[in-house]
C-alpha cells in the first residue's frame, strides 16, 4: 500500500514550494475567479423588466390611457416613446429602440362601450425568446384583467392565485446563479493549475527524471493534488464570504456540510485536470483541453439552462458531468437548506467519479512510460 | 570481471520500426563505457530499456544480475540517470533541488546529511546551496544535475549525452567527475556525439541504424578489419593546398575517403594506388598511419550504408 504512493510527501512538498516561489502566477490564479465572479455576479440577471416599449395610440380616450398604464404599472414594460404614425411605429422596432410596440386603434373606446370586442396589436420583437414570453404574458394579463373588470363590474374575482416562491422568495437572478458560478470557476481553476504543472514538468524534461526515479504514478498524482486542493479550498471560502456579503446571497443550510461536500467535487476536478496532463504534450495544449470542459460544465450542468427542460439525450450528458452534482449540492445547501439525507447521493457519485478519474490519470501515465 | 550491465539480443520495436536490432554486450563493474551514434540511432531507447521503462520486444538484459523485465522497480533504486535536460527544478534552489530527490530515493535523517555533503564535497556546489538553479551556468547545473542522480549512492550511473552544450572547461572537469566515482566502482555507460569523449572511455560501442556495428576498446577498433579493409591504406597526406587537392583526390581512382583534418588530408586508399597520388601530388608528404577513432567510425558507416543498399 506504502509502495503504491510511493514519494508522495516529497512531491506535494516540491510543489508548495513552487507555488510559493511564483507569487504573481498565484495571485492570478485566485484572483481571476474572484472578479469573474464580480463581473458576471452582477452582469446576469433574468428577470426581465423595464423593456422599452413604443406606443401608437389612434384612439386617444380615457381607455386607451387606462390600458397603457396598466402596462406601464407592471413594471415589465417602460413606455419610452409615443408614436403619431404606424411608420414611426415600426420604424421604431425595426432600429431596435424598442422591443415592444403597442397600438390601439381608433375605435377602441366606441368597441368597449359597444360590449364588441376591442382589440389591441402587440408587437414583440422576438430575437429574445425570453423577453419576446414575458411581453407576451404580461400585455395578456392585463387585457384578461380590464376584461374581467369590465364583465363583473366591482364584483368580486371568482378565483384568485395566491403564489408564494419558496426558498428563492424575491426571486433573485444572484442567487440562482451566483452558487452555480461557484462550481464552474472553481473547476475551471483547479484543472487549469493541475495540469499546467504536470505538462509544465514534462516539457522541461523533470518528468522524465522522475520516471527513472522510484516515484509511483500515484504517488506522484496525489502529491500533485494535495497542494492545489488546499488552494482551491481556500478559494471555495474566499468566494462563499463574497457571495454571502456581496451579493447578499443567503446560505439557508450548514456551510461546513457544503465544504465537506465540495471535496469529492475538487477530488473530480483534479483527477480530470490530471487525466488531461497525461494527453498534452504542451501547456497550451493543456490550457485548450482544460478550455474543452469549460462549455458543457457551463451548459449542460443546470447551470443556465434547467436540467428538466432538456430533451433526454442531453439530460443523460448532464448525469455525467461532474459540475451537475456540484450545483445540485450548492443550491440545495444554500438556496434550499438542504441537509446531509437530501443531498449525499450527490456526493456519492462525485466521490466515485474522482477516484474513477485518479485511476484512469494513473493508468495513463504508466502506460504512456512503457511507450 | 562480473558483468554488472549486460544485454543478450536486446531488441525494441515501435510498430513496424525497429528501433534497436539484436544488441548485446556486457560491462563489467568500475568501467566506463563509451556509446556512440548518431541521432535515432537507438542510444536513448537503449538506455530507457536497461532502466525498465520500456519492455524490450526481444531479447533480455540485466542491471547487477537483476532481470530488467521482471525487476523494474528494484532496478531503479540502484541506478542514476542524467540526461541533457538535467532534470533540475529551475525555480528551486541548488539545497532544494538536492532535497527533494534525496527524498524521492526515500533517504531521510541522518543518511541524507551525510550523503549531501559527500555530494557537495565531490562536486564542489557548496557555495551556492541557497541560489536558485536559474541563476547557475551551464557546467554548475550539469554539476548538480549528476550530484542529483548519485543522491542515492548508485552502483550504476546512465548519462544519455551529459555534456551537450557545454563549454570545454566544464566538459573536463565533468569528466574528471566520472573519473573519480568510476575508480570508486561505480559502473558508467555514457552516450555521446564527442570522439574525443569517447577516447577517454574505457571501452567504446558503436551504434549505427539500430544495430551495434561495433565494441571494443580503442586499440581493438583501430585493429578492426573492417576498418581496414585489406588491400588498402589509411594516409595523411601533407600538403600546402589541403582544400583544393581535397576535390581532386576525391575523383582520383582507388580513393574510398578523404576528409581534412587540420591542415592535412586523411585518406583510405588502395595500396596500389598510392604511387599513382604521389605523382599526381608531387610535393605532398604521404605517410601511413593507424585511424583515428572517427576515421573507423565512418568507414563503418559508409560500409552498412552500402550494405543496406
Amino acid at each position: 500500500m506504502k509502495g503504491l504512493f510511493y514519494g508522495l510527501w516529497p512531491v506535494c512538498r516540491k510543489e508548495f514550494t513552487h507555488i510559493s516561489r511564483d507569487p504573481m502566477t498565484l495571485f492570478f490564479a485566485l484572483a481571476i475567479p474572484l472578479l469573474q465572479m464580480l463581473l458576471l455576479g452582477y452582469a446576469v440577471d433574468t428577470n426581465i423588466r423595464q423593456i422599452p416599449t413604443v406606443v401608437r395610440d389612434e384612439s386617444r380616450t380615457q381607455e386607451s390611457r387606462q390600458f397603457v398604464e396598466k402596462l406601464a404599472a407592471s413594471d415589465v414594460f417602460q413606455i419610452s416613446m409615443i408614436a403619431d404614425s404606424d411608420d414611426a411605429l415600426y420604424g421604431a422596432m425595426r432600429a431596435g429602440r424598442a422591443r415592444v410596440g403597442i397600438k390601439i386603434p381608433y375605435d377602441y373606446a366606441r368597441r368597449l362601450q359597444n360590449g364588441t370586442t376591442a382589440t389591441v396589436l402587440v408587437l414583440v420583437d422576438g430575437s429574445d425568446s425570453s423577453l419576446a414570453g414575458q411581453a407576451v404574458n404580461t400585455s395578456t394579463g392585463v387585457a384578461m384583467q380590464l376584461s374581467l373588470q369590465q364583465l363583473l363590474g366591482n364584483g368580486t374575482m371568482p378565483v384568485e392565485v395566491r403564489p408564494s416562491v419558496l426558498y428563492n422568495p424575491s426571486t433573485r437572478s444572484a442567487n440562482f446563479f451566483v452558487p452555480g458560478l461557484i462550481a464552474v470557476l472553481l473547476q475551471m481553476m483547479v484543472i487549469l493549475m493541475i495540469a499546467l504543472s504536470l505538462v509544465r514538468e514534462r516539457e522541461r524534461g523533470t518528468l522524465e527524471q522522475l520516471t527513472m526515479t522510484p516515484v509511483a504514478p500515484l504517488g506522484l498524482m496525489v502529491g500533485k493534488m494535495i497542494p492545489y486542493g488546499v488552494l482551491a479550498f481556500g478559494e471555495l471560502c474566499v468566494i462563499l464570504v463574497i457571495m454571502r456579503v456581496v451579493f447578499q446571497v443567503p446560505i439557508h443550510g450548514n456551510v461546513f456540510l457544503l465544504l465537506a461536500m465540495a471535496l469529492p467535487f475538487l477530488l473530480t476536478v483534479l483527477g480530470i485536470g490530471l487525466m488531461i496532463s497525461t494527453k498534452a504534450r504542451t501547456q497550451a495544449e493543456a490550457f485548450q483541453l482544460a478550455m474543452g470542459t469549460i462549455l458543457p460544465s457551463v451548459f449542460l450542468s443546470g447551470y443556465i439552462f434547467l436540467l428538466e427542460t432538456m430533451p433526454p439525450f442531453f439530460r443523460g450528458v448532464s448525469r455525467l458531468i461532474p459540475t451537475t452534482y456540484f450545483i445540485q449540492i450548492l443550491r440545495g445547501i444554500i438556496l434550499r437548506g438542504g441537509g446531509f439525507t437530501d443531498l449525499w447521493p450527490n456526493a456519492a457519485v462525485l466521490t466515485l467519479m474522482g477516484c474513477a478519474a485518479i485511476l484512469i490519470a494513473a493508468r495513463l501515465f504508466v502506460k504512456q512510460r512503457r511507450a | 570481471m562480473t558483468a554488472v550491465i549486460t544485454a543478450d539480443g536486446l531488441t525494441i520495436r515501435f510498430g513496424n520500426f525497429t528501433a534497436v536490432d539484436h544488441v548485446s554486450f556486457a560491462i563489467g563493474k568500475g568501467e566506463l563505457f563509451g556509446f556512440l551514434g548518431p541521432n535515432g540511432s537507438g542510444k536513448t531507447t537503449i538506455i530507457k530499456t536497461l532502466c525498465g521503462l520500456l519492455v524490450p520486444s526481444e531479447g533480455t538484459g540485466t542491471i547487477l544480475g537483476m532481470d530488467i523485465r521482471k525487476h523494474a522497480p528494484e532496478i531503479k533504486r540502484h541506478v542514476g540517470y542524467m540526461s541533457q535536460k538535467f532534470g533540475l527544478y529551475e525555480d528551486l534552489t541548488v539545497s532544494e533541488n538536492m532535497g527533494f530527490y534525496a527524498g524521492v530515493y526515500g533517504i531521510r535523517g541522518e543518511a541524507a546529511t551525510r550523503r549531501r555533503k559527500e555530494i557537495l564535497a565531490l562536486t564542489g556546489l557548496e557555495p551556492y546551496l541557497d541560489r536558485r538553479v536559474s541563476a547557475l551556468s551551464g557546467g554548475w547545473k550539469q554539476r548538480l544535475a549528476l550530484g542529483c542522480a548519485i543522491i542515492h549512492s548508485p552502483e550504476v550511473v546512465f548519462l544519455d549525452e551529459p555534456t551537450a552544450g557545454i563549454d570545454p572547461v566544464a566538459r573536463r572537469s565533468l569528466w574528471d567527475l566520472f573519473f573519480e566515482l568510476s575508480g570508486q566502482g561505480v559502473t558508467f555507460f555514457v552516450t555521446t556525439h564527442y570522439m574525443d569523449e569517447a577516447e577517454r572511455c574505457g571501452r567504446v560501442g558503436y551504434i549505427y541504424l539500430s544495430k551495434l556495428a561495433a565494441l571494443g576498446t580503442i586499440p581493438e577498433l583501430q585493429r578492426l578489419s573492417e576498418a581496414n579493409p585489406a588491400g588498402t591504406s589509411r594516409v595523411e597526406i601533407e600538403t600546402a593546398q589541403a582544400s583544393s587537392m581535397l576535390g581532386q583526390l576525391r575523383g582520383m581512382k582507388g580513393v574510398r575517403e578523404a576528409t581534412i583534418f587540420g591542415r592535412s588530408i586523411h585518406a583510405l586508399i588502395e595500396t596500389d594506388q598510392l604511387e599513382a597520388v604521389q605523382r599526381r601530388f608531387p610535393e605532398a608528404k604521404i605517410q601511413t598511419i593507424v585511424p583515428s577513432l572517427e576515421d573507423v567510425f565512418v568507414t563503418l558507416t559508409y560500409q552498412i550504408m552500402k550494405a543496406a543498399r
